[in-house]
């Protein structure tokens, strides 16, 4: 078990990168704890692959340095890292059994016999493999497959990390929350540093502590579930994460406060404050489908807008208002009523934030 | 109009029951969301229709004309699989042209069409490349526009969005809504997603082991789902059942948990029933004086990026509870949980619906 | 079901029935028919039952024969089999050097059959043939026209030769096919060369290796023009195979009653043992030993 840490990271396919756009992977500095278990989001093409074959060692970065607990071990290959890794297809021994699949690292590291079998039998327990423990491994289905490959990376004791690469790619759907608990009870038990790649924003949130989204290249935050959901602190992090994605204005430094484009609505308070720190900077309001609030009568708080569409989910219903040139959609449950010519949009204050180029900034 | 009639429509392949006696009433500028469980019998169904597969008994009427055993090719159907079908060697612009083609329009009017098509699935900038060098997404919305641009009476689109990202799915959901309204053809769409075909609205047939369960309005048979069969199928995360059997106005489960009858509910017979509880009537919250308390134990969070699906154990049964907002709860801790009593659907011995709880309609729909 | 159309989809069967017809069950049929007859001119002919079966069976000749087949067989198996799996496992991965290598393999699978035997007729000669020349010089005394055994190993490298690039490139197609993951896994498992060959490689291969086998038994069972060529059965009648055997009896003798049941046996030979190799392979390859 490790802390993983990056310094000044970045990697370009390109031999000599000359602007940014050469580089699959930005500067980045980091440091994952011991223990943790983090995911790594974003959509194909946003570095994620990149990063995680920097980390297993696969891949040696152009740039900077990995850190093991403080141990420098970028120049490392992925055997001396003692990592496990779990891909996207199942990868199993096919001639071998079950067992002698979760054996064969022992086996590779010449651990004793005894020691290798109480190691199994426990993992057979644990990961509910054992009535088919001396079955060929070939002919088992793909969740299984998975639970396999993860047990070869769990069994070792001295494992610095375990990566998963959408390892849930190829199970079914009714099947899929099952193995998230299966990873859950994992790492609550053993406590490793646990890292996973997907671009499924279900369950990277589902599995890990911190969230690591990435877009272009970057990191654009590293949080907590409720941290990317509440206080998305990149545009892209708010529109990626939550269905619908958040709401964005276009918006506009005015005398006495931020005006929405296009409309006479003026925000003052901290958000102005705000503003005036980045004056040069694009500058939009963002706020989430479920913290917007709509009124079928006008309120002191509510500014009116024009009706679009409301759509009947069953158990929520999505309102689309417009507001000057911006369209808004607003998800509302299913008991509350749903105005039927003008909508009144409330912006509830502690869920309004500001972005400056694309960031958080209030 | 055109009406499509599937009249006692049964497939068996060898000893397998593909379609089960399958009768549904299909028009034109109407759209259908096939739903059901994988191996439901929505391919199957798809492929009757499409005249790609003969039924072993029954008959396939359009347009008041019998067509059962017209091949494919005497009818005129497009279709959109889950896999992304294009032909490899041609451009875009050859790919959507290639129907058009076929069927000798003139040049002019191929041009005007597949432009027009094109535009309308937003991949007018995309006309001079070819299939591979598109993203799955762009690959998605061609197989569409060639399916689009053939003006079919029968549109057919099996699972067309499973294999895009979540993103793209929710983009494509909505322009596809939006594009099957301006249809005349009759839009046969499966899925095995309940929230999807809420988004696509318009009719639901309801499938399960080669049977048509239930069809009509999507709203109405979501908030009105004929048997636990369509109730389980018709709900994600899955409804929450509880059997219990009603004496003296309380309901009592075997394990010794008595929820007290009211409103609606009072009327309920003596006898045994199944309630069912939709994960979304289920609150980490208190929200009514009414509302019966319960404990119980997180198995796990599920977090959706809006809303987290808690599942949990209480009285030895499995309860899932759909909470708005993200809520990181740790496995194995305690939690309260509220259940509304007005929210309870009642089946009967024989798993047909007796009761489900009153909605409120949405009288305005823009 | 409806009949009108499965009848029709007959028709679009039926000249590839026709051309099976004509191109094995009836000449396999007159085959079986001169079997059972003794014919001593047009008209006079005699049913004789199986006494050419019996007889060809009794055959000393034929047992020899037989014999020197399954030896020749055997050995050629045993080295191209591992050898072409060698060669694949060595072969490089990506870069020019691929089309290159695949090029030079191929060549040998180019040429026809008696060319090749003609290629190595001049090749182990030894006044002007570069082996046989090089080997004498070496102080050898190699003559393939004199010797058993110098002839035996010329026919077998020259199999070799002509053969194992079909291995090399049925394994290379087969290892290419393997993910990266499995390298990747392999590495991660901390497994050696030997580990990754033996339960990465080798088990990925047996479907490719199984026809490798398949291909190369019944060819080899049936080599007949490079030896003809080379040795013409010689010296003696030391690399006589079946497939010479039976044209002797056929074309130079022309006893066709004794070698149409010789044909026949034969057949079922090639028929029997491409079974068994079969059932065998895929037997281990699933597991169900």
């Amino acid at each position: 078990m490790a802390e993983i840490e990056f310094r000044k990271l970045a990697h370009s396919y390109a031999e000599r990168p000359l602007s940014p756009v050469d580089y699959a992977l930005k500067e980045m500095d980091f440091a994952w704890q011991d223990g943790g278990a983090y995911a790594l989001l974003g959509p194909s093409g946003c570095g994620k692959t990149t990063l995680l074959n920097i980390i297993s060692g696969l891949l040696r970065p152009s740039q900077g340095r990995v850190l093991y607990d403080g141990r420098d071990i970028t120049a490392l290959s992925p055997a001396k890292r003692n990592i496990a890794q779990v891909f996207q297809f199942p990868v199993i021994y096919d001639t071998m059994t079950v067992a002698q699949n979760l054996a064969f690292p022992l086996r590779n590291r010449r651990v004793p016999r005894a020691e290798t079998q109480r190691r199994v039998g426990e993992l057979l327990d644990m990961l509910e493999l054992q009535p088919v423990a001396d079955r060929r491994a070939a002919g088992l289905t793909a969740d299984q497959k998975q639970k396999i490959s993860m047990g070869r990376g769990l069994v070792r004791d001295d494992v610095a990390a375990i990566l998963f690469d959408e390892p849930l790619t190829v199970i079914d759907p009714h099947l899929k929350w099952q193995l998230r608990r299966k990873l859950k009870e994992v790492h609550e038990r053993f406590g490793h540093t646990l890292v996973y790649v997907t671009h499924d924003q279900n369950e990277a949130l589902t599995f890990a502590d911190k969230v690591v989204v990435m877009f272009d290249g970057e990191v654009v935050q590293l949080g907590t579930p409720q941290e990317l959901f509440e206080a998305p602190a990149h545009r892209y992090v708010g529109y990626f994460i939550g269905s619908p994605g958040m709401n964005f204005l276009g918006a506009h430094l005015v005398s006495d406060g931020i005006g929405i484009d296009g409309t006479e609505i003026v925000l003052g308070g901290h958000w102005a404050a705000a503003a005036r720190q980045h004056a040069r900077s694009r500058l939009a309001i963002g706020i989430r489908p479920e913290f917007m609030g709509v009124s079928a009568t006008p309120r002191d708080d509510a500014v009116p807008a024009k009706l679009v569409s409301v759509q009947d989910l069953g158990n929520f219903k999505l309102v689309r208002a417009r507001l000057g040139p911006h369209e808004v959609t607003a998800k509302l449950p299913e008991d509350q009523p749903v105005p039927t010519d003008g909508a009144h949009l409330v912006f509830q204050p502690e869920w309004t934030k500001l972005y400056a180029d694309d960031r958080l900034v209030a | 109009m055109t009406i499509m009639a599937l009249k006692r429509v049964t497939r068996l392949v060898g000893e397998e029951l593909h379609l089960d006696d399958v009768s549904l009433n299909l028009q034109s500028g109407q759209l259908y969301v096939l739903l059901g469980q994988t191996s439901a019998g929505k391919t199957s169904l798809l492929r009757v229709m499409a005249g790609l597969d003969r039924p072993s008994e029954g008959q396939v009427m359009l347009g008041g004309v019998d067509v059962t055993q017209k091949s494919v090719r005497q009818r005129n159907v497009a279709m959109v699989y889950q896999q992304f079908v294009n032909y490899p060697s041609f451009t875009v612009y050859d790919n959507i042209a290639s129907p058009l083609r076929l069927r000798g329009f003139r040049r002019a009017e191929v041009d005007r069409r597949v432009k027009e098509t094109a535009e309308l699935l937003h991949i007018e900038a995309l006309l001079g490349r070819l299939p591979a060098e598109l993203s799955g997404g762009q690959q998605q919305r061609l197989a569409i526009a060639r399916a689009l641009v053939k003006e079919a009476d029968l549109l057919l689109l099996d699972e067309p969005l499973v294999n895009l990202d979540y993103k793209l799915r929710e983009e494509l959901r909505t322009e596809l809504k939006a594009l099957f309204a301006r249809r005349d053809a009759i839009v046969v769409y499966a899925t095995t997603e309940p929230m999807e075909a809420l988004i696509m609205g318009g009719n639901v047939v309801v499938m399960g082991e080669g049977r048509a369960l239930q069809a009509g309005p999507t709203l109405e048979v979501y908030h009105r789902p004929g048997s636990i069969r369509v109730a389980t199928t018709f709900s994600d995360p899955a409804m929450n059942m509880i059997d219990v059997s009603v004496r003296d106005g309380q309901a009592r489960t075997k394990t010794g948990l008595a929820l007290p009858l009211r409103g609606s509910l009072a009327n309920l017979g003596p006898g045994r029933y199944r309630l069912g509880v939709r994960a979304n009537h289920l609150f980490l919250q208190r929200r009514r004086e009414a509302d019966i308390e319960l404990e119980g134990e997180v198995d796990l969070a599920e977090i959706s990026g809006s809303e987290t699906f808690v599942h949990l154990r209480h009285n030895n049964l499995d309860w899932v509870i759909q909470e708005e907002g993200v809520h990181p709860l740790q496995r194995g801790s305690a939690v309260t949980f509220y259940l509304d009593p007005e929210k309870l659907y009642v089946f009967g011995d024989t798993g047909a619906l007796e009761l489900a709880p009153a909605t409120t309609p949405l009288d305005h729909a823009a | 079901m409806n009949k009108t159309e499965n009848n029709k989809a007959w028709f679009l069967v039926l000249p590839v029935v026709i051309l099976v017809a004509f191109s094995a069950v009836i000449p396999l049929m007159t085959v079986v028919n001169y079997s059972v007859q003794d014919i001593f001119g047009p008209g006079q002919r005699f049913f004789v039952g199986d006494e050419w079966f019996r007889e060809t069976l009794r055959d000393p000749r034929l047992h020899e024969a037989f014999l020197r087949q399954l030896l020749f067989t055997g050995t050629i198996l045993a080295i191209q089999i591992p050898l072409g799996i060698a060669i694949a496992l060595t072969l490089p991965t990506k870069g020019w050097g691929v089309s290159a290598c695949l090029v030079l393999l191929a060549l040998p699978l180019l040429m026809p059959w008696n060319v090749v035997g003609t290629i190595w007729l001049i090749f182990a000669r030894t006044d002007i043939g570069l082996a046989g020349w090089s080997l004498a010089q070496l102080g050898i005394d190699f003559n393939f026209t004199g010797d058993p055994l110098h002839a035996w190993i010329t026919v077998v490298v020259m199999d070799v030769w002509h053969w194992t690039p079909l291995v090399v490139l049925l394994c290379y197609s087969g290892l290419r096919a393997i993910p990266d993951a499995f390298y990747q896994a392999a590495q991660v498992d901390g497994a050696g060369a030997w580990a990754v060959f033996r339960y990465i490689q080798l088990p990925k291969l047996t479907g490719v290796l199984t026809i490798a086998v398949l291909l190369r038994f019944m060819d080899s069972f049936m080599i007949y023009t490079e030896p003809f060529v080379l040795t013409g059965g010689g010296p003696g009648n030391s690399t006589t195979f079946l497939s010479q055997f039976l044209a002797t009896a056929a074309v130079g003798r022309f006893d066709i009653g004794p070698a149409a049941a010789f044909s026949i046996i034969y057949f079922l030979f090639i028929l029997l043992f491409s079974w068994l190799f079969y059932t065998a392979i895929t037997r281990i390859s699933t597991g169900t030993r």
